[in-house]
């Protein structure tokens, strides 16, 4: 095996580790603490693949700037270890059957298609330059739409804040 | 064995530098406070350590051996996964963002492996520290809350707090640097400033003294340093997130903080500072000898000092350090080979202590702030200062080309 394969898998191996433990934890805290390991995780398959810049970006938003959010808001809320309800029995039942067969049916998928997947991302879309010319040259109207409505929301999350005062 | 050494080059070279940096770092780090120690004492009119070894110079060793060796009690009620591993993730991250910094100009060849004197030569290394940054947060988090005790999660979450809201201002105080460069490798950044050859007036602080003050400030924030040492306020909070940590895991949380220091004034260096390049301008040739002219003296007056030393171990030990320092600086001016593979170096080093020394220097000078100026000082004066930086900066950059 080369040395890149090996890296895979490991990195895959803790994604998909951290995705289930992310499920089992039964406190919120080592659940946030495993989405983490799988946000790493992913950061290291992009640098793989030779998307540095996604990969960084990656870490800094996901891994530091929003689960730190979501660290922050359980340790003020001192949230306690989940219950479990017969409800949630229920949902195990029914859930782990139905993610059996999305696995399998995403799985086939893959196996029978017969285009051959590109490993790396197309060569134009790799270093930081060549994104940003993309990002505010050609798709610069969708790009502005989009932190547009993202400022929209940032608006309404303080009008709703604001209104209980 | 040359053909195994040469294959796996790739593996080999790493690791070893790794070892040596790791090794030189944290000697540094026990030296520092040492330093800081001596510093503050003096400004507070003190002798500082005193009694192990000549002038306290073995102190850290005795606090290294006394870290090791003292009782690690568990506190009761722990979450014991996040409690352990609250300071090993403080310390690899601190450990690892040193790992992409550039220490020095040169590219050597070992075994057919080209490197440099870094760890790791990345094309986005500004934006690797930034990743390592915005999750070094989580340890500080992590051990206040898993301690279990009202002023280690008080103080995990100031330190949390204040961590986010400071790392904005810290990103965006660095993006003018980058826009004069126009790339994100910190070796680019440094070598474009030495492009004129002029010294000092060609480095990234005079068109960026504003993205300076504002990086510098937001840097010792993130640092948990006086001024904004709120976290481990020790009159309100005992000592804030590690509290209730003892031994080797409260050492550790120590030398992440002074490593973080270093790696602070390294980055403050390399970005404002033209890094490895020297002050003066390239024609000033004479000035190579600097090095020398400052170790020979000093390791002369160290001689000095030892001889008439108050007990006889200093009387010993101080004359041969000091007359090692002069041989140094005798064999630099003998053999211009090696001084002139150390300047980059040299200087590096001079820029990173001088920015260590501020940082002490404020410690021994500076108040601490309020919970609430702390909040409206990022908030209200370092973001909008650092988002009008970016703005000023991008329009000269426009202006001057059309």
């Amino acid at each position: 095996m080369t040395a890149p394969l090996v890296i895979f898998f490991v990195l895959a191996a803790v994604a998909v580790f951290g995705a289930i433990s992310l499920i089992v934890q039964k406190h919120p805290i080592h659940s946030a603490l495993s989405l983490i390991l799988v946000m790493v995780a992913l950061a290291g398959l992009y640098l793989l693949m030779g998307a540095e810049f996604v990969a960084a970006v990656q870490i800094i938003v996901y891994g530091g700037a929003i689960m730190v959010l979501f660290i922050f808001v359980i340790m003020l809320l001192n949230a306690g270890e989940e219950e479990r309800t017969n409800l949630s029995k229920l949902a195990m039942y029914a859930g782990v059957p139905l993610a059996v067969a999305m696995t399998g049916l995403i799985a086939a998928a893959i196996v029978g298609s017969n285009t051959a997947m590109p490993a790396r991302a197309p060569e134009t879309l790799t270093s930081t330059r060549q994104l940003s010319t993309l990002l505010f040259q050609e798709f610069v109207y969708p790009f502005e739409l989009t932190s547009f409505l993202i400022l929209v929301a940032i608006l309404g999350a303080i009008v709703l804040a604001q209104r209980e005062n | 064995m040359n053909e195994f050494l040469t294959h796996y080059a790739f593996l080999i070279i790493p690791i070893v530098k790794i070892a040596i940096l790791v090794f030189i770092v944290l000697t540094v780090d026990a030296y520092l406070t040492w330093i800081e120690r001596k510093v503050i004492a003096h400004i507070q009119a003190r002798w500082g350590p005193h009694r192990v070894g000549p002038h306290g110079l073995l102190q850290p060793l005795a606090d290294g051996v006394k870290f090791i060796f003292k009782e690690d009690p568990l506190p009761a009620n722990v979450d014991k996964v996040a409690y352990f591993l609250a300071p090993f993730i403080t310390l690899m991250l601190a450990l690892t963002s040193l790992s992409v910094i550039p220490f020095g100009p040169q590219h050597f060849t070992v075994f057919g492996y080209e490197t440099g004197i870094s760890i790791a030569e990345v094309n986005i290394s500004l934006l690797v520290l930034f990743a390592i940054t915005a999750l070094s947060v989580y340890g500080v988090a992590l051990a206040g809350w898993a301690s279990n005790s009202k002023y280690s999660l008080l103080g995990g979450l100031r330190s949390s707090a204040q961590m986010v809201s400071y790392e904005l201002a810290l990103t965006l105080s660095v993006v003018g640097v980058l826009l004069i460069a126009g790339d994100f490798s910190l070796r680019t950044i440094v070598v474009q400033q030495g492009v004129k050859g002029n010294g000092l007036l060609s480095w990234n602080i005079f068109p960026q003294i504003i993205g300076f003050i504002c990086f510098f400030i937001a840097a010792i924030a993130e640092t948990n340093r006086v001024p904004f040492d709120l976290p481990e306020a020790e009159s309100e909070l005992v000592a804030g997130f590690h509290t209730e940590y003892a031994s080797m895991k409260f050492a550790m949380f120590f030398i992440a903080e002074y490593t973080s220091m270093i790696t602070v004034s390294c980055l403050a260096t390399i970005l404002f500072f033209g890094g490895w390049l020297s002050p003066f301008p390239a024609s000033w040739t004479f000035t190579q000898y600097l090095p020398s002219v400052l170790l020979i003296p000093f390791g002369l007056w160290v001689i000095f000092d030892g001889i008439r030393y108050e007990n006889m171990f200093g009387r010993m030990v101080l004359p041969v350090v000091g007359a090692v320092m002069a041989a140094i600086g005798f064999g630099l001016i003998v053999f211009p080979v090696v001084n002139d593979a150390i300047q980059g170096i040299f200087w590096f080093l001079a820029k990173v202590f001088t920015f260590l020394f501020v940082y002490i220097w404020m410690r021994g000078t500076l108040p601490r702030f309020r919970y609430d100026q702390l909040m409206s000082f990022g908030w209200k004066f370092l973001l909008p200062v650092s988002i009008a930086n970016v703005v000023l900066t991008s329009v000269v950059i426009l202006w001057r080309m059309h």
